[in-house]
């Protein structure tokens, strides 16, 4: 039996930790450093910014010289300005449709594609295109397919003889309204739908198969099981939707430019005129920061409507 | 190199030949000769940028890089050109003059330098040199170069974009007219029959910056109604333009519908598929119906006819200038000046002047010789548009304000809101007073 002797390694020099060694090792100060790449970016690109506009609004800075302080004074002057409230009227009668019709339609297909269907995963991506094309590339084909002499629906209708002369889709107030809400629809779907499937696909089976051998109907499963378990999804995906229609640009200034008569100027694109194509940036941030009460609003409702239940923040329900 | 004259264009071709006389060995030397006598000398190893307005007749387009080219042979500065759709040079000069940064040169609008007047250089010895040597500016370009009541020159008011009244010919004679309308009573008439002919005409009442701004001032100033009067004081809300508005509203119940939601484009896809039979637009409809075989019937039907006379009695037309202006932050401000002052020498633009086709009007008195103007009768109205036009701000000042007033479309949407029947006459120039009082106070 051979002994090996086992070396005993030379003893360590030991001394006492120093407050940089603890701090190599503090969590909070690691975090800090790890988290500043990101930090600087937010603040930026985007806290900055939001920052300097409200600031602007606050000025009468026109573009080529900067403004001075003139307080409220951009805020009394819209206040009384008649195409300043239609474009509110407009930016809310927009959203509300838009993300009714969007979060319905959504959720019935995320319901739909649920479902055990054949090329499940073809379907999906297909439904998902819509989202993808760039807006302004959509945009532009809703253009032609609602102008005013050429318009594809037109000819379609006319030569099977339900309509005799083209239909005004952009030139007439309410039918601008209503062809550009179709567009923000189409578009928006995909992400509403394909977002709640993927928080239907959470939900439990063995839930749904507990409540049909109780005998819930397939409207008791969706309402006491699907839709509350969805809520804190809903919440999200319905934030984001409202945020971006709210704040949609692209789609009505290639469609119609804020026109006919201002009646599909949203608050975005009418702070964009103002600011940049009339120069009046004081103006223009107003509108823009005048947007945050309404943004807030409907964060705070989502929040504190969908997601304040116990059992969503991890406790037991009541 | 050959004379441009009347017999060679037509011998030649248009565009061909004036591309032709603007290459060659000629051309180089000359520009060597002229860099060396001209009193602008580019500092040594210039580079310029520019950014203009995207063409809207191809041949215009070749000649003006032809030229560019000519230019860095002659003194060695290294032109760069960006071409933005036209109604965003504005912005896009407008954020370069904010921050200081981006081309040497732009090319936009109307009064474009007035919206930020300090950031500009001074053109004035340009403005001096061209004047002195080519029978004088118009007045409308001194106008749009100094501003009202200026001294020094902002820009180089290089030339305008004529938008005439283009009309089927088959069509008016159908209605009743052997020539066009000469006042805004007839007119209506004209538009009348047209429409119960089944040949119905059209303008654009959506936010189109060229089209729109044109017949809706001159529907506005040909009633004698103001925007604004000499002093910059607000005076939209008059009877004048109650009955301009009226007179709008009833022209307006004989065009084709849609023309609310028309940009600068609608009018003329409409007029080149024969939707149309009568529209306010530059010589581009003309030009593109030439070129496609398919429209050549259009081509030969249609003409160009002044706008109509109103109440007032004499011509108030609103066409487009196209200004050249440099940025005081360039590195090389003679490069930019010795650039100017080669574009509107003889020599280039004559050529240019052909190679547009009738597109671009001249601003200096001697181009009236230029052959493009008799070489087709149906060019020769655009000739004299430098001369009918009256300036952005109408009677007041042509400067920031009313450059603004311009981009807001406060005139198109006065009309458009009457016509839509959103407001009645007194709430769409209550509207517009309030408005531009914002733009014009002091």
């Amino acid at each position: 039996m051979t002994q090996v002797a086992l070396e005993r390694p030379p003893a360590r020099q030991t001394r006492d930790a120093t407050t940089w060694d603890r701090l190599k090792v503090n969590r909070d100060w690691l975090g800090f450093w790890f988290m500043l790449p990101a930090a600087a970016i937010l603040i930026l690109f985007l806290a900055y910014p939001l920052g300097l506009g409200v600031w602007l609004s606050f000025t009468d800075a026109r573009i080529g010289r900067s403004g001075i302080f003139v307080g409220l004074e951009n805020y009394e002057w819209l206040w009384g300005d008649n195409v300043f409230w239609l474009s509110v009227f407009n930016t809310l009668l927009y959203t509300t449709v838009a993300s009714t019709i969007k979060f319905a339609v959504g959720l019935y297909l995320a319901l739909l594609l649920n479902e055990n269907l054949p090329f499940k995963a073809i379907l999906r991506a297909v439904v998902l295109i819509p989202f993808i094309v760039p807006t302004v590339l959509s945009a532009i084909a809703f253009w032609w397919i609602y102008d005013a002499q050429f318009s594809i629906v037109s000819w379609s209708l006319k030569h099977l003889g339900l309509i005799h002369e083209n239909i005004n889709f952009l030139g007439d107030v309410w039918n601008a309204r209503w062809s550009v809400i179709f567009a923000n629809i189409w578009r928006g779907i995909p992400f509403v739908a394909i977002t709640l499937l993927a928080g239907l696909q959470t939900v439990s089976p063995s839930l749904y198969e507990a409540a049909t051998i109780d005998g819930a109907s397939a409207w008791q499963r969706f309402r006491y099981i699907t839709y509350p378990l969805l809520t804190p999804i809903i919440a999200v995906v319905m934030t984001f939707s409202v945020l971006f229609t709210f704040t949609d640009f692209q789609l009505i200034w290639v469609l119609t430019r804020g026109g006919p008569v201002n009646a599909t100027h949203l608050m975005a694109t009418l702070s964009y005129q103002r600011a940049i194509l009339s120069g009046y940036l004081g103006e223009g941030s107003a509108i823009a920061t005048a947007m945050i009460p309404f943004l807030l609003a409907a964060i705070l409702i989502s929040w504190f409507g969908l997601q304040r239940r116990k059992w969503q923040q991890g406790e037991s329900n009541d | 190199m050959k004379d441009l004259t009347r017999r060679t264009l037509m011998q030649g071709g248009t565009a061909a030949a004036a591309a032709g006389a603007l290459t060659g060995p000629a051309l180089l030397d000359w520009a060597k000769a002229w860099a060396q006598a001209s009193p602008f000398k580019p500092e040594p190893g210039a580079e310029l940028s520019m950014l203009r307005w995207k063409y809207f007749v191809q041949s215009e387009d070749d000649a003006f890089v032809k030229i560019m080219g000519a230019f860095t042979k002659a003194t060695n500065v290294k032109v760069t050109i960006a071409r933005e759709s036209y109604e965003d040079v504005q912005p896009k000069a407008s954020v370069a003059a904010n921050t200081g940064a981006g081309q040497d040169m732009f090319w936009g609008l109307y009064s474009l330098p007035f919206l930020f007047p300090q950031k500009v250089l001074d053109v004035s010895d340009v403005a001096d040199y061209l004047g002195k040597k080519y029978g004088g500016w118009v007045p409308s370009a001194q106008i749009y170069g100094k501003g009202t009541g200026g001294k020094t020159w902002l820009d180089i008011p290089v030339c305008y974009s004529g938008s005439l009244m283009n009309y089927r010919v088959s069509s008016m004679e159908k209605a009743g007219f052997k020539q066009f309308p000469k006042t805004t009573d007839e007119f209506l008439a004209y538009a009348t029959a047209c429409k119960k002919n089944g040949t119905p005409g059209g303008f654009a009442l959506g936010h189109a910056s060229g089209d729109a701004n044109a017949w809706a001032h001159w529907c506005l100033w040909s009633h004698g109604g103001n925007l604004i009067d000499k002093n910059d004081k607000v005076v939209i809300n008059s009877p004048e333009t109650a009955k301009a508005l009226e007179y709008c509203k009833k022209l307006y119940e004989q065009m084709i519908p849609g023309v609310v939601s028309w940009n600068d484009a609608s009018n003329n896809k409409a007029f080149l598929a024969g939707e149309i039979h009568w529209t306010d637009n530059g010589i581009s409809i003309y030009v593109a119906a030439k070129k496609d075989p398919t429209k050549q019937a259009i081509a030969a039907d249609m003409n160009h006819a002044y706008y109509p006379i109103g109440p007032v009695g004499k011509p108030t037309e609103f066409h487009l200038l196209y200004p050249l202006l440099a940025m005081k932050y360039t590195k090389y401000p003679n490069a930019c000046k010795a650039l100017m002052a080669f574009m509107l020498e003889a020599d280039q633009f004559n050529g240019w002047l052909i190679a547009s086709q009738g597109y671009l009007t001249h601003t200096l008195n001697d181009y009236d010789k230029n052959p493009i103007w008799t070489a087709d009768p149906k060019t020769t109205p655009f000739r004299d548009v430098a001369k009918r036009t009256l300036t952005a701000g109408g009677l007041g000042s042509v400067g920031e304000k009313a450059a603004t007033a311009i981009s807001d479309f406060i005139v198109v949407d006065m009309f458009a809101s009457y016509c839509t029947g959103r407001t009645d006459v007194k709430g769409a120039m209550a509207d517009a007073e309030r408005q531009a009082k914002r733009i014009y106070r002091s």
